[in-house]
C-alpha cells in the first residue's frame, strides 16, 4: 500500500473543507474586525477604505436594539419549543416501543412525515391555515358562535412559528430516539416485568435512562437549529404585519448584510450568534453529556 | 400512571393488552402532523375565488386548470425550479455522500499524519452553526466569480462533517480488516479496494448519509436564497417563498402558490415511504467517544 492512499481519500473532503467551512470562518471573523472610513464627502474613487477597527462593530451590534430585542425573542421561542418538541418526541417513541400501543406502524410514518417537507412549505401550509379566511379553526368556532383568535396578531405570532418547527421537528426526534430504544436488549427489561413492572415504570426507570445519550444530541442539535431559526419567519412575513425585518437574529444579520450593505456589523453579529451557539452546546455536552454517556 | 400502578398489582399477561390511552395518544400525534399534509391536498382542488370563501376542507374541482396555470406561469419556471431542486439535492447529495465515503473510509482503516488533527476539525465542524457561514461563503463565491450560479449553491452543500463522522463510523463497523488485507494480497490497487469491496460492504450505511443531505439540501433556505439572484436559477423553496411575497398584491398567485407546494412535496413523500427502512437513525452511535 502506497502511503498516499489515505490522503488521496481525505483529499476532495480536506479541499472543500477548507475552502467551503475553514475559509469562510476566518473571513468571518477577519471582516467583523474591519470597517468603511469615509474620507471627505465620500466621493470619488478611494474615498471609501477599508480600515481596521478593533472591536467596534461588536459594540455597535450588541446595543442594537432591534438585535438585542431579536435575541430575547428567540429565547422565548426556544424555551416554548425545545421542551415540547423532544417531550412529545419522546412521547411518542416510547409509546410506539410499548407494547400496549396499536397502529404504531401507521402513526410513525405519519408523524415522521413533516420531516420530508421543507421549512419554507411547511411555512406556507401553516401560514394559509393561520389565516382567518382559510383556517379550519375559524370555521369551527364561528359556527359555535364563538370569536376566532387571530393566530397571526402580534400576541399569538410566537406560538405560530414555534408550532412550524414543531411540526417540522417533532418526527425526526422521535424516530432518533425511537432507534435507539430498539437498541435495547430486552432481557434488560424482562426481568422488571416478571416482577410485575407496568410498561409506564420500565418506560421512567429503564429505558429514558438508556436513551439520554440520544436525547442529549437531540437537544443539541435542536438547539442550534433555534438560534438560527430563518425560513419560518421570513416566509411567513407575507402574510402577518407582526414579522419584521429583524424578528430573529439571523434575520437583523441577513438585513445587515444585504438590506444595509453593512458586512463588517453583519459578521460581528454572526460570529456573536456561532460562538454563543458553541458555547451552548459544549456546555451541555458537558453538563448533560458527561453523566449521559458515563452510563453506557 | 394507572397503567404502573394495575400492573404492579395485577397478572403479568395483562401489561400486553391494548391501551386505549396510548393508541389515542398516538393517532392524535398522527392527526397534527396530516392535518396541513391533507389541507394542501383539498386547497390545491380550489379555485382562487373558493380559497378564502369555501369550508377548509370542501375539495374543489380545479386542481387540473390549477395545475395548468402553475405550469404555463412565465413559460414553466416552476418545472424549471422543480428540476434546479432535483439537481442541487440530488447531485448535491450524491457528490456529498461519495467524498464522506472517501474520508470516512480514510480514516477508518489508515493510519497517517495529521489523522486525529482532521478528525477533530470534523467533529468541530459537526458543531459549526450555519449561520456564520452565510455571508463570507457569499462574499468569496462573488469574489470568484461564482455568485448567482448552479456552482455557488452545489459547492457548499457538498462537505458534510456529519456524513464524514457516520461514514468513518459505518466504515470500522462495517467493512472487515482481514478482507482488505486479502484483497491487497491479491493485488488489487487501493482505488479498486475502496470501489469494489468497501462501498458495497458500506451501502445500506451510505443510504442514510445520502438521505440526511438530501433532506438538507433540500431543506436549506437560506444559501440558495442569499447566492441566487436569477430566477431561473432557484430551487422551488426560493421560488415558491417568491412567489407568497408577490401574492400580497397579487392574491390570485395564491392558487399557484398553494399547488406548487403539494407538487413540491409530493416526490419527497413518496421517496420517504419507499425508502423508510433506511431511517434508523443512531445520533448518539458514535457521541460515546466523542
Amino acid at each position: 500500500m502506497s502511503r498516499s492512499a489515505p490522503y488521496g481519500f481525505l483529499a476532495p473532503a480536506m479541499v472543500l473543507f477548507t475552502a467551503t467551512l475553514a475559509l469562510p470562518i476566518l473571513y468571518s471573523l477577519y471582516l467583523s474586525l474591519r470597517g468603511v472610513q469615509v474620507q471627505g464627502l465620500g466621493l470619488g474613487p478611494g474615498a471609501r477604505q477599508e480600515v481596521w477597527v478593533g472591536l467596534s462593530n461588536y459594540r455597535q451590534s450588541l446595543s442594537d436594539p432591534a438585535f438585542v430585542h431579536s435575541v430575547v425573542r428567540v429565547v422565548g421561542y426556544g424555551v416554548l419549543l425545545v421542551p415540547t418538541m423532544l417531550g412529545l418526541a419522546l412521547l411518542f417513541a416510547l409509546l410506539l416501543d410499548s407494547r400496549r400501543s396499536r397502529g404504531g406502524g401507521f402513526a410513525r410514518t405519519a408523524i415522521f412525515l413533516p420531516y420530508a417537507v421543507p421549512a419554507v412549505i411547511a411555512s406556507l401550509l401553516w401560514g394559509f391555515l393561520y389565516l382567518p379566511d382559510v383556517s379550519p379553526v375559524t370555521d369551527v368556532l364561528h359556527g359555535l358562535g364563538l370569536p376566532a383568535p387571530q393566530l397571526l396578531s402580534s400576541r399569538l405570532v410566537l406560538f405560530a412559528v414555534a408550532n412550524i418547527a414543531l411540526w417540522g421537528g417533532v418526527g425526526f426526534n422521535m424516530v432518533v430516539l425511537y432507534t435507539s430504544l430498539r437498541a435495547i436488549p430486552t432481557e434488560l427489561y424482562e426481568a422488571a416485568r416478571l416482577d410485575g413492572a407496568g410498561e409506564v415504570s420500565i418506560a421512567v426507570r429503564i429505558k429514558v435512562p438508556i436513551v439520554l445519550p440520544s436525547l442529549v444530541m437531540t437537544l443539541i442539535f435542536s438547539l442550534i437549529a433555534t438560534v438560527q431559526v430563518f425560513a419560518e419567519p421570513t416566509t411567513l412575513r407575507p402574510l402577518t404585519n407582526n414579522i419584521s425585518t429583524t424578528w430573529t437574529p439571523l434575520m437583523a444579520v441577513y438585513r445587515d448584510a444585504f438590506t444595509r450593505d453593512d458586512i463588517y456589523s453583519a459578521s460581528a453579529t454572526s460570529v456573536v450568534i456561532a460562538a454563543v451557539t458553541l458555547v451552548f452546546s459544549f456546555g451541555v455536552l458537558r453538563a448533560v453529556g458527561r453523566r449521559a454517556f458515563a452510563e453506557r | 400512571m394507572s397503567a404502573a400502578t394495575s400492573g404492579a398489582r395485577t397478572v403479568r399477561t395483562r401489561d400486553s393488552r391494548p391501551s386505549v390511552l396510548a393508541t389515542a395518544l398516538l393517532m392524535l400525534g398522527a392527526v397534527y402532523c396530516l392535518v396541513p399534509v391533507a389541507w394542501v391536498l383539498v386547497a390545491a382542488t380550489k379555485s382562487g375565488a373558493d380559497l378564502f370563501s369555501t369550508f377548509t376542507f370542501a375539495p374543489g374541482t380545479h386542481l387540473f386548470a390549477n395545475i395548468a396555470d402553475l405550469s404555463a406561469y412565465r413559460g414553466g419556471l416552476f418545472w424549471r425550479w422543480m428540476l434546479n431542486t432535483v439537481l442541487y439535492a440530488g447531485v448535491g447529495a450524491a457528490l456529498s455522500t461519495l467524498v464522506s465515503a472517501m474520508a470516512g473510509f480514510g480514516l477508518a482503516k489508515y493510519e497517517f499524519l495529521g489523522k486525529s488533527t482532521f478528525f477533530n476539525l470534523i467533529l468541530a465542524g459537526v458543531l459549526v452553526p450555519g449561520v456564520i457561514l452565510a455571508i463570507p461563503q457569499y462574499l468569496l463565491v462573488a469574489r470568484v466569480g461564482m455568485a448567482d450560479t448552479y456552482w455557488s449553491v452545489l459547492l457548499p452543500s457538498i462537505i458534510s462533517p456529519y456524513g464524514i463522522y457516520l461514514a468513518r463510523i459505518y466504515a470500522t463497523a462495517s467493512v472487515p480488516d482481514e478482507l482488505v488485507e486479502a484483497a491487497r494480497a491479491d493485488g488489487a490497487s487501493e482505488a479498486r479496494l475502496f470501489v469494489l469491496v468497501a462501498l458495497p460492504i458500506m451501502r445500506s450505511g451510505l443510504v442514510t448519509v445520502f438521505l440526511f443531505q438530501f433532506v438538507g439540501i433540500w431543506n436549506n433556505f437560506m444559501l440558495p436564497y442569499i447566492m441566487l439572484g436569477s430566477d431561473r436559477l432557484f430551487p422551488v423553496t426560493v421560488g415558491l417563498n417568491g412567489l407568497l411575497n408577490q401574492g400580497a398584491t397579487q392574491p390570485a398567485l395564491y392558487t399557484l402558490v398553494i399547488t406548487g407546494a403539494l407538487l413540491s412535496i409530493l416526490p419527497l413523500v413518496a421517496l420517504f415511504l419507499l425508502l423508510q427502512r433506511f431511517w434508523q437513525v443512531d445520533l448518539a452511535a458514535g457521541a460515546v467517544k466523542a
